[in-house]
């Protein structure tokens, strides 16, 4: 019986793909894992693989059609194997890859993209309203008896369903070791987002805080005044004299290039690291905020542009960040990216200083509470330590999500980043 | 000099499955295995054993129950020898079935010893293979003796199972020190062919390991077919001569001398570490002496090299070694696997009947201050126990006494490996004692007993 080959969702937001070309052809044997074909989805040109061993049979589709998600595009069988006209369409037969199940499920929608690799179990959110809500007997047990609405809780078990560790960590952004203290903090009434920190609790990727009251009006009504993001701006000035004498040391060593982008992308990730309020998603109901720091760099491309990812990009040295920086950006120009690669970012930051331009602003990347829009250095005559004095200035704006962040919050980031970038030596403090 | 994705030291549970799984993901696999694929667990561990005590399950049926079964047979005469040999056919046809498994997944198989080299090499002989993905240390572990005591192993007299499941013939009398369950079911097959048994614990109980309850009622079982149980007991002297073993041991008080034709030593094992080159490659140890492992990816201290199975640390049962392969392979592949649940391993001893149990045991409960409730139904209020004559035993349930969560689950029945799955299933779902009850079971049948079990557990037992 022959295996039906489907076009897969190859991304989280994949809904068609264009066949590209077919590197397999009729007659051909094909092992589990060879690549049948080069699929163009929505972001990037991908390789569709073979599911199962045989022979592949027929194509059902010609090079450069462009098919929707679960369409047959050809089977695989063996040698010789008469296909049935009309035979299974639809995607029901072969086993689809993770990232299609997803989608097939149509979870993709939540408006989430993938978790960032690094947690060994991606969190799913829970499924979109109306849909079957996952738990277990247990966790329900609990959530009834506690009151804990479960459609608020982040599934962390197979397929995001929400199991004990979930329930007994929700209600507070503080995870809980045990049920008793679990209790005891819903009895205590949980805690606000605006508490102290760690606003993420050691060893989780995230913690989830759901919206207060006042959290709620602010984003209900701000949300009416503006759009549905409501966005506000913040610009500051930065001295890049010294940073650019960093940079031209650094790369006198002649180990790999520094680019000032790497410079903003790092200093943008340890601002974050200080200041979590920052990096964070808005997720309707309630705000993720993330331990890990993942740097989305908008990169322009053919037609358009894609935002891939330095992940953990706080950890990393500037080396590490100006090589991963370039072979994604020649990637991303070429296409190639994996949607692991482009999806998970946490706060992005898009420069347009190469282009001469001063200052602008940029749009927010959602689910993410802002953007970096980077400006040209440029030499301009200002004061300087009570003299008049000819430095490298650096326009930098923040766009910030208002449901999430507030502008003393993103003024004090903004102004930590800009300490950063005036003093190089704390990017390796 | 080849070149693999990965390279999978040691062909056992744990090695084999974890190749297979490498393969089905389209990585080009090697596994280096010195003896038979399989390891222990096919060769002179699980599947052997198994076959001796369906030998001996039969033998206690014909010699103790046929007669009221209907069944004349005259005297029965056992020979193990004959056993022995069914066992090893067993054995044969398990390893060639995992052979051709590497075969059909394309796996290579090398014969040697491997030697780990920094870099992800493998050193064989003469040939040094390269893995480009991930290397897999799976070189499981080995029976020891206690030489501090005198017990050195010496094949003759002082034996491990690797000797005993080789006899021609079934001892006259046999020591077995050491009742888990490698000790337990020696025990068990060896009585059934005549051997006159002693069976002797260090801990206070046969079976330490399992709930109290289990090992009284196994402990009972075992007296009533003549194996003499000392649990508690020192071995503070053993006189190994060649035709025999005295050994002096102090239970309860009193000290006393076993006469014994072999020693069977069933008391732990010891990991294979050694000459692997674990050192030379940075891969640390724990204090136990486990290859030290993070058990989210497997990963050992040296980055690219894995460990899985016994070697990796315990518990040392192949279905942990097996999911741990599974686990493994994905990770190297680059998937996100479901973090393995190491408080949810099942551990079974095939003796007769059979223990089985899953989470925590009772006195890991009281330890643990927790607030719970028994529920329990006796194997002897069982129908289908009863048809079978096989009433031996109970189901134990432990639930949470708030939200019914079930925190372990006790099993001894003629076929308690078959039916504690029931639960590890519910556990790893998060299903409490009412679903298992929901759950309708088949009338009548063993595990009914649960079902009853998980209603005990709530006071609403039907059947007692």
């Amino acid at each position: 019986m022959a295996t039906t080959v489907v076009m897969e969702a190859l991304s989280p937001t994949m809904e068609e793909g264009r066949l590209v070309e077919w590197k397999k052809q009729p007659g051909d044997a094909v092992a589990v894992g060879d690549v049948l074909a080069e699929v163009e989805t929505d972001k990037a040109v991908m390789e569709l693989v073979a599911r199962a061993a045989g022979t592949l049979l027929q194509h059902a589709v010609p090079a450069g059609t462009t098919v929707p998600v679960g369409q047959t595009l050809a089977h695989i069988g063996a040698a010789g194997e008469v296909v049935e006209a009309g035979s299974q369409p639809a995607g029901s037969q072969a086993p689809v890859s993770q990232a299609a199940a997803g989608a097939a499920n149509g979870r993709d929608k939540a408006p989430t993209p993938a978790a960032p690799a690094a947690t060994a179990t991606a969190p799913t959110p829970a499924p979109a309203a109306g849909g079957r809500l996952k738990a277990s007997p247990l966790a329900r047990r609990i959530a009834a008896d506690r009151g804990l609405d479960l459609q608020a809780v982040t599934g962390t078990g197979p397929e995001g369903r929400i199991v004990l560790r979930d329930v007994e960590t929700a209600g507070g952004p503080q995870a809980s070791g045990s049920r008793q203290q679990a209790a005891a903090q819903q009895a205590a009434g949980g805690r606000q987002p605006d508490a102290p920190r760690p606003l993420v609790a050691s060893g989780a990727a995230f913690t989830d805080v759901p919206l207060t009251q006042i959290r709620k009006t602010i984003s209900k009504r701000l949300a009416q005044s503006i759009g549905p993001i409501p966005t506000f701006y913040l610009t500051a000035e930065a001295d890049m004299t010294r940073a650019a004498e960093a940079r031209e040391g650094l790369n006198a060593l002649g180990e790999g290039k520094v680019s000032f982008n790497d410079i903003v992308i790092k200093a943008t990730a340890l601002a974050l690291k200080q200041h979590p309020a920052c990096n964070a998603w808005w997720q309707e109901d309630r705000i993720r905020y993330w331990a890990d720091v993942h740097v989305a760099m908008a990169v322009a491309v053919e037609d358009g542009l894609i935002t891939p990812i330095i992940r953990h990009a706080d950890r990393k040295t500037l080396r590490e960040i100006g090589a991963e920086a370039k072979d994604l950006a020649l990637r991303a120009r070429e296409r190639k990216l994996k949607p692991e690669e482009y999806t998970g970012g946490t706060f992005s930051v898009s420069n347009l200083g190469m282009f001469d331009i001063d200052e602008f602003t940029a749009i927010i990347n959602p689910p993410e509470a802002g953007i970096l829009a980077v400006g040209r250095i440029a030499d301009q005559a200002v004061a300087h330590e009570g003299q008049l004095a000819i430095r490298k200035r650096l326009r930098l704006t923040m766009s910030c999500d208002h449901r999430i962040i507030d502008g003393a919050t993103g003024a004090q980031f903004l102004r930590t980043l800009v300490r950063m970038l005036e003093n190089p030596l704390a990017l390796v403090w | 000099m080849a070149q693999f994705d990965v390279i999978i030291l040691g062909g056992g549970p744990a090695g084999y499955v974890a190749a297979i799984r490498a393969a089905q993901l389209g990585l080009s696999t090697a596994v280096v295995e010195k003896e038979k694929l399989g390891g222990v667990c096919v060769n002179i561990g699980c599947i052997p054993t198994k076959a001796l005590l369906h030998s001996a399950w039969l033998a206690n049926v014909l010699s103790h129950d046929a007669k009221e079964l209907g069944i004349e047979t005259g005297p029965i005469k056992t020979d193990y020898g004959v056993a022995m040999k069914r066992s090893r056919k067993v054995s044969e046809q398990n390893s060639k079935g995992v052979e051709f498994l590497m075969k059909k997944h394309k796996v290579t198989v090398i014969k040697g010893q491997g030697v780990l080299q920094p870099g992800r090499k493998v050193k064989v002989g003469a040939d040094v293979h390269t893995a480009t993905k991930g290397i897999v240390i799976a070189t499981g572990s080995r029976v020891k003796g206690i030489p501090q005591i005198g017990l050195e192993i010496n094949k003759t007299t002082v034996i491990s199972s690797d000797e005993a499941l080789f006899l021609e013939q079934a001892p006259k009398t046999l020591a077995v020190i050491g009742a888990g369950a490698v000790g337990s079911e020696f025990a068990d097959i060896f009585t059934a062919f005549g051997t006159k048994v002693t069976l002797i614990e260090a801990l206070p109980r046969i079976l330490p390991i399992e709930d109290a309850e289990s090992s009284d009622v196994l402990a009972k079982s075992f007296r009533k077919r003549g194996i003499t149980v000392l649990a508690g007991a020192k071995v503070t002297k053993a006189d190994v001569r060649k035709d025999g073993v005295t050994l002096t041991v102090e239970a309860g008080g009193k000290t006393e001398t076993v006469e014994v034709e072999k020693v069977l030593m069933a008391a732990g094992r010891a990991v294979n570490t050694e000459d692997i080159g674990l050192k030379e490659s940075g891969v640390q140890l724990t204090d136990r002496g486990f290859i030290k492992v993070d058990l989210r990816t497997l990963q050992t201290t040296a980055p690219g090299y894995y460990s899985i199975g016994d070697v990796a640390g315990p518990p040392m049962l192949a279905h942990k070694g097996s999911r741990e392969g599974v686990n493994v392979a994905e990770t190297i592949a680059g998937q996100h696997p479901h973090p393995i649940r190491y408080d949810n391993v099942p551990s079974v001893t095939y003796c007769h009947p059979e223990v089985a149990s899953i989470g925590l045991t009772e006195e890991q409960c009281k330890e643990k201050k927790l607030d719970y409730q028994v529920g329990r139904f006796p194997m002897s209020a069982n129908g289908r126990a009863r048809a079978s004559n096989e009433t031996e035993g109970f189901v134990k349930i432990i639930r949470d006494k708030k939200y019914g969560e079930i925190l372990g689950a006790h099993i001894v029945a003629s076929h308690a490996s078959e039916m504690i799955h029931e639960l590890v299933v519910a556990r790893e779902n998060e299903y409490t004692v009412e679903e298992v009850d929901l759950a309708i079971h088949a009338h009548p049948t063993l595990s009914e007993a649960i079902a009853e079990a998980a209603l005990d557990s709530m006071g609403r037992v039907i059947h007692t």
